[in-house]
């Protein structure tokens, strides 16, 4: 079985038709990619399994289990951890504060322990610290720990969505263009720890990029959507001598 | 912070707010608490014979302000006073006790964090006893700035840390000090709405605890209410339908003959005497401090602030965080309510209208959001000074608002935001940073 299913998933917004029959399954351990032009619905595939919109028809399975109809934060609590497109860090918290919130629903100690302050909590408290330092020092901003995140420069902020997303323990992590307004420095860097946290943690990454480069580098299998449908599916390889997709990316050829 | 460069050795900032600041930068709070001390001491000694000795009617009651502002020619005197009494002491007591507070407050963090913060408030606690011991007016603006900080902090919860504006904590303290009200007058005292008590008198005081937690439940219950239909959508709605439950409560109580209608509800028994309102205030500060340090309580309250959608992809049940934590301010409203009830003896629902929502947002805007110590400041700094400005009749409320309006232009996020209270770093001695080689 494997670890994510999506069977005939179609999203109607409106009259709008976002996506349509979209099916996936991703087993332990695989880095999968999903490339398309701007407005082909990618990251609503995204927002579809992650339970920010309801699908339409079809079924979003995880170890199984059905996820259709489930909040986002329960979504995320049964492990599908994400990132977003554009940064939505917290402007307010420091770069520690963001990891410890995503262990928001392994918290135990309950509400008469955040009004009370007990050493249970104290306890708990400092493990939930000592978790997310770890986190932190893998994705290099251990440092920066104390620093309001809106202080660090780009490339540090996505590593900190990064380490937050993990700090969630996902069993798939969903990366919404993770290099995004990078610069070569900052991608290299990037490429590197998606293939760190792919070896080291061994969860399944299913990524949307524009940049084919690192989908290319990256990916195992990739798909093509266009205006909600995949037209194409396969290795780096089928992918780049597919027809279609050359065809999708740099239109048709009309010279006589 | 950028250190300038140059072969002068940096002497900050040259103001005499600076000058001052770093003066007094080697003393601990308990140099303070020892110089504020002595002075209320003094001035229990002293006070009369200095205030007649330098022609003053009686000795001035907050800090000269009220006679100075009543009466012109008196202003030499009343600084004087006040100089001689407030200001000398405590600054030359707190320079002098420096170095030994230190070593005492070192000795004090040795030991577990409870007895510290213990003897400081004790030693707190017997400076506002004795400076409120003069006169009966002093001890009632203490109760009512004691209670103001409480809804301050409360109110905070909700326009602060979870960046929403409600309107309705007017109503949550009605709610809290009508059914503190109820809960003693029914049980304890003889009077023409409920009829003989159905408890032994000598059990009240016991269990006024008891009826201001009943108070708290019932506000929070009105919170309820509110939340379920606002926390729907983001944005305006929870103000609107937060003003309009206040003026709901309000023209209910109104409507009540059970609990007198407008003329509102009296004799209620004597027992929110100072201590009792003063270890309220602490539990408060430091329940509410407690939650909003914690992941599960402030910190998701400010992630689902700062971005709703993240905090929810992060596991954070966004629903429950909301109302838990709006449930919890309306909660401290009611017991402030409560509290209020007992300290003024009577109430009636016009107190608990637009006039006491305005007073409290200030509070919270002027002394800053998301912070505690902030929520303490703005509220103690706009009581006293709202009861110093008396005399001045209505152009006391051209000068408060111009205050406002100034911090808002300055400070948009109020004097002391974002900031979390830490009670050791308060309590902690100080090191001499001037006293370099």
């Amino acid at each position: 079985m494997p670890l994510l299913e999506v069977n005939e998933m179609t999203h109607f917004f409106g009259g709008l038709r976002a996506v349509h029959n979209y099916n996936l399954s991703v087993e332990p351990g695989e880095v999968r990619g999903l490339i398309g032009p701007n407005g082909a619905g990618k990251t609503t595939i995204f927002n579809l399994m992650t339970g920010i919109h309801r699908p339409t028809e079809g079924d979003v399975r995880l170890d199984g289990e059905s996820l259709v109809g489930l909040f986002p934060h329960e979504i995320a609590a049964r492990g599908l951890g994400r990132t977003f497109q554009n940064l939505q860090l917290w402007r307010h918290m420091s770069v520690l504060e963001h990891v410890k919130m995503a262990r928001y629903s392994k918290v135990q100690y309950g509400f008469l322990g955040a009004f009370f302050g007990s050493g249970a909590r104290r306890r708990e408290e400092e493990e939930i610290e000592r978790k997310a330092m770890e986190l932190l020092r893998m994705m290099r901003v251990d440092q920066v720990a104390d620093q309001n995140v809106l202080n660090l420069p780009y490339g540090a902020q996505r590593r900190v969505e990064m380490a937050r997303a993990l700090a969630t323990e996902p069993k798939v992590l969903f990366l919404d263009e993770p290099t995004a307004g990078m610069n070569p420095e900052e991608l290299k860097q990037m490429m590197g720890i998606i293939r760190q946290v792919r070896d080291e943690i061994g969860l399944a990454i299913f990524l949307i990029e524009h940049r084919l480069k690192l989908v290319m580098e990256l990916c195992e299998r990739i798909q093509t959507l266009v205006f909600g449908e995949v037209i194409a599916e396969g290795t780096p390889e089928e992918i780049q001598n597919n027809p279609k997709v050359i065809e999708a990316y740099l239109g048709k050829e009309t010279v006589e | 912070m950028a250190q300038p460069t140059g072969t002068v050795p940096d002497q900050g900032p040259t103001g005499v707010l600076a000058r001052l600041g770093r003066f007094f930068s080697g003393a601990p709070a308990l140099a303070w608490l020892l110089g504020a001390l002595l002075a209320v001491i003094l001035e229990r000694i002293w006070g009369t014979p200095l205030a007649t000795l330098l022609g003053l009617p009686k000795v001035p009651m907050l800090f000269g302000c009220v006679i100075a502002l009543s009466n012109p020619l008196l202003i030499p005197s009343a600084a004087a006073y006040v100089l001689l009494i407030f200001a000398l002491p405590i600054a030359v007591v707190t320079k002098l006790a420096g170095a030994t507070a230190n070593r005492a407050a070192e000795a004090l963090m040795r030991m577990p964090i409870l007895v510290t913060v213990v003897v400081h408030l004790g030693l707190l606690f017997l400076t506002l006893h004795i400076w409120s011991g003069i006169s009966a007016y002093r001890v009632l603006t203490l109760k009512l700035t004691l209670i103001a900080v409480i809804v301050t902090m409360s109110l905070n919860l909700i326009n602060g840390y979870q960046g929403e504006f409600s309107c309705s904590h007017p109503g949550f303290m009605a709610l809290g000090a009508y059914g503190a009200s109820v809960f003693s007058l029914l049980f304890f005292v003889d009077d023409k709405i409920f009829g003989a008590p159905l408890l032994p008198a000598w059990l009240g005081p016991f269990l006024f605890p008891v009826g201001l937690i009943a108070g708290g439940l019932v506000a929070s219950l009105g919170a309820l209410v509110i939340a379920i239909p606002s926390f729907r959508t983001r944005g305006d709605y929870l103000a609107i339908i937060s003003l309009a439950f206040m003026f709901i409560v309000k023209s209910l109580i109104e409507n009540l003959e059970i609990v007198g209608g407008p003329r509102g509800l009296g004799s209620q028994p004597d027992w929110a005497n100072l201590p009792t309102v003063f270890i309220w205030a602490v539990v408060a500060l430091w329940m509410i401090n407690n939650f909003v340090q914690s992941t599960l309580g402030g910190k998701a309250v400010n992630a689902v602030r700062d971005d709703e959608e993240a905090a929810e992809a992060m596991t954070v049940n966004t629903r429950r965080t909301k109302m838990v934590n709006f449930m919890f301010a309306a909660f401290w409203a009611g017991v402030a309510g409560g509290l209020f009830a007992h300290v003024l003896r009577y109430v009636n629902p016009a107190t608990f209208g637009i006039q006491k929502l305005a007073e409290v947002l200030a509070m919270v805007y002027f002394g800053g959001l998301n912070s505690i110590i902030g929520s303490v400041v703005g509220a103690v700094t706009l009581s006293v000074l709202s009861e110093a400005l008396r005399p001045l009749e209505i152009f006391k409320w051209i000068i408060i608002p111009l205050l406002l309006i100034l911090v808002m232009i300055f400070r948009p996020t109020g004097l002391i935001a974002f900031r979390e209270f830490n009670v050791r770093k308060i309590l902690s001695p100080r090191q001499n940073p001037q006293r370099e080689v």
